[in-house]
């Protein structure tokens, strides 16, 4: 029991994940989708940013009588990952944009019975 | 020789800087020729690093001087220094070509902001080659996958759009599950260079981390280089993307990906790891199986050809991976082989299918009747090629399938073997196809004039056809260089 608790943070990881990983699959709106796709990834950025969390670790600045940080650099690296996760939904949405210009729908199964008849 | 010593971020670095330049060009002639220059001088050093590796060995390079586990090491060795010269070699190739055929295919107004693009993407596929850096591989891989999902939405059908939304979607999915691999592996080890890795990895091998990690991992790649059954999005992206994209893309972008398998496997796993405690040899070797078969046999009902031959693409990527999944020397060296000899067959049908697209503007079957004596170079080439991807002798292609069948046998899978043959068969029967609709039917009635595809066109194309003859030929350079590369990732003697 104390390990379930203990790894709340990876619980709360995974189910973010998985909401975010259905959505992605389930829904048949290309905006939800991308909603959905947000999710998952926010989801590995919590991930990382609770990896580097040293317990009883402080603040990662230099400071007088602190001998025990937390880790910075998954923090850095999660930075990096969410401009590329901002650019993936910038990205979508444009395309989806120009999907209902094409289209004039943004539901996948409508689109489908359009392309269809060819 | 103070440029050479940092020629292995110069590779990254001027194709990056130009991407912005070339957006302020506005005048899309141009914006081509500069690209093309960029092109060809990051061919050049790709020339320059392959040597340098072959004479003195792997090449490492610490970006702004911080030491390597630290800093972002940039480590090239036989096997990135040989992916770096196909995917630079592709690019060089199809730049003059897409001069003519961009023009055609993409508004005047946005054919600056189209060669951005493109040299994002060329920056991003050379960073994942080059880096030593298990996250910078993560972010160069989003660097090409972001550009080269706006570049396949260039495509004039409107299905262009929604083959690029769907690539967007599983091509995030790949690369996501990418990074938590990478984080998992951070966690357990708290490096991230590559070779780093590798050192500290064994100590903890025995964990569900590294295991999650590893599966997560495979199934993030496997996605991004379109192993069945994860190639769905890649049909519809190579069919409906303007010809220059699909030809670029098909002939690297995938090879980009086999290759991170094989650094992600062999460099950090090691093969012992992924081979024995995971067994990952019998799953990638029934992917593979099925990827050809199921692949060829689709291709061969398409009526579209560019959708055929991007089904063939599945197919071919099922031949590398088939060469991976030995784990032994000459399997690898089958699958890096394929990976160089493939991008110059399928470059090259790409190609010129995009000459028949320019004359014609369309690449349906039924449209190609008579077409062999009205397009006599561009379909000679076509045939060429597609004796290629058979696997004939004096191609390119049979030596692929030689040393496949040679490793087959080696590990003792005959019926391996005889199934590597059966599937060269699907593949001349789609190929054929498209040589009897050419050839031996008349002309349609309504006739247009058609012409054989300008020089600009020609000159490409048939330098790939000829490339992909002196390489089934004389093999000492791929064979030799495939060989190393793949005794280096196993860590034997060649």
């Amino acid at each position: 029991m104390a390990t379930v608790l203990g790894l709340y943070n990876y619980w709360i990881a995974i189910f973010l994940m998985m909401t975010g990983f259905y959505v992605v699959i389930a829904h048949g709106n290309l905006v939800k989708k991308i909603v959905g796709l947000n999710i998952f990834q926010v989801a590995v950025f919590i991930l990382y940013i609770s990896m580097g969390k040293v317990r009883g670790g402080s603040a990662p600045i230099l400071a007088e009588g602190v001998t025990s940080y937390s880790n910075p650099l998954p923090h850095v690296l999660i930075l990096t990952a969410i401009v590329v996760g901002v650019a993936t939904t910038a990205l979508g949405l444009a395309l989806v944009i120009r999907i209902n210009e094409a289209y004039g729908t943004v539901e996948e199964d409508d689109i489908h019975s359009q392309d269809e008849p060819e | 020789m103070q440029l050479g010593q940092h020629l292995p971020i110069l590779q990254v670095v001027i194709p990056l800087l130009s991407a912005p330049l070339c957006l302020l060009l506005r005048n899309g002639r141009l914006a081509w020729m500069f690209t093309l220059a960029v092109s060809w001088l990051v061919l050049a050093g790709a020339v320059w690093l392959l040597l340098q590796v072959l004479a003195h060995g792997t090449v490492s390079y610490a970006l702004g001087t911080w030491p390597a586990p630290w800093g972002i090491e940039y480590h090239l060795d036989h096997v990135s220094a040989f992916v770096l010269l196909i995917v630079s070699g592709i690019s060089a190739v199809v730049l003059p070509f897409a001069g003519k055929s961009v023009a055609r295919e993409i508004p005047a107004d946005r054919v600056s902001l189209f060669y951005t693009l493109y040299l994002l993407c060329l920056t991003g596929l050379l960073g994942i080659v080059i880096t030593g850096d298990a996250f910078n591989l993560f972010v160069f891989l989003e660097i090409s996958a972001l550009s080269s999902y706006a570049l396949i939405s260039q495509g004039r059908d409107r299905r262009a759009l929604t083959a690029s939304y769907h690539y967007l979607i599983l091509g995030t999915i790949g690369a996501t599950f990418i990074l938590i691999g990478v984080g998992l592996l951070y966690m357990m080890t708290g490096t991230l260079n590559m070779q780093d890795l590798a050192a500290r990895l064994p100590a903890v091998t025995d964990t569900r981390t590294v295991r999650t990690a590893f599966a997560f991992l495979v199934v993030g790649i496997s996605l991004k280089l379109a192993l069945f059954p994860l190639h769905l999005w890649l049909p519809n992206a190579y069919t409906y993307a303007p010809s220059v994209v699909t030809a670029f893309l098909a002939a690297t972008a995938t090879k980009v990906g086999v290759y991170v398998l094989l650094r992600f496997v062999f460099t950090i796993f090691g093969a012992a790891f992924a081979f024995q405690a995971m067994s990952l040899g019998p799953i990638l070797l029934v992917l593979a199986l099925l990827a050809i078969f199921n692949a060829s046999t689709v291709a061969i009902f398409q009526d579209n050809l560019k959708r055929m031959l991007a089904y063939s693409s599945v197919a071919q990527i099922g031949y590398m991976v088939l060469g991976i999944s030995f784990a032994s020397l000459t399997g690898l060296t089958a699958g890096i082989l394929h990976l160089f000899n493939h991008a110059l067959m399928k470059g090259a049908l790409f190609l010129a299918l995009g000459a028949v697209f320019y004359q014609l503007g369309t690449v349906q079957l039924t449209q190609l009747r008579g077409l062999g004596r009205r397009m006599p170079w561009t379909m000679a080439a076509i045939v060429i090629g597609g004796l290629s991807l058979v696997g004939v002798p004096l191609t390119v292609g049979f030596i692929s399938k030689w040393y496949l069948i040679l490793a087959a046998l080696e590990s003792g899978w005959w019926p391996v073997a005889v199934l590597v043959l059966l599937g060269s068969l699907l593949a001349m029967v789609y190929i054929g196809r498209l040589v009897e609709t050419a050839y031996f039917h008349a002309p349609p009635e309504d006739d247009r004039e058609v012409r054989e595809a300008p020089l600009s066109m020609l000159l490409p194309i048939w330098t790939l056809i000829l490339a992909n003859l002196y390489f089934g030929i004389d093999t000492s350079l791929t064979v030799g260089v495939a060989r190393q590369a793949a005794a280096l990732l196993l860590g034997v003697s060649p």
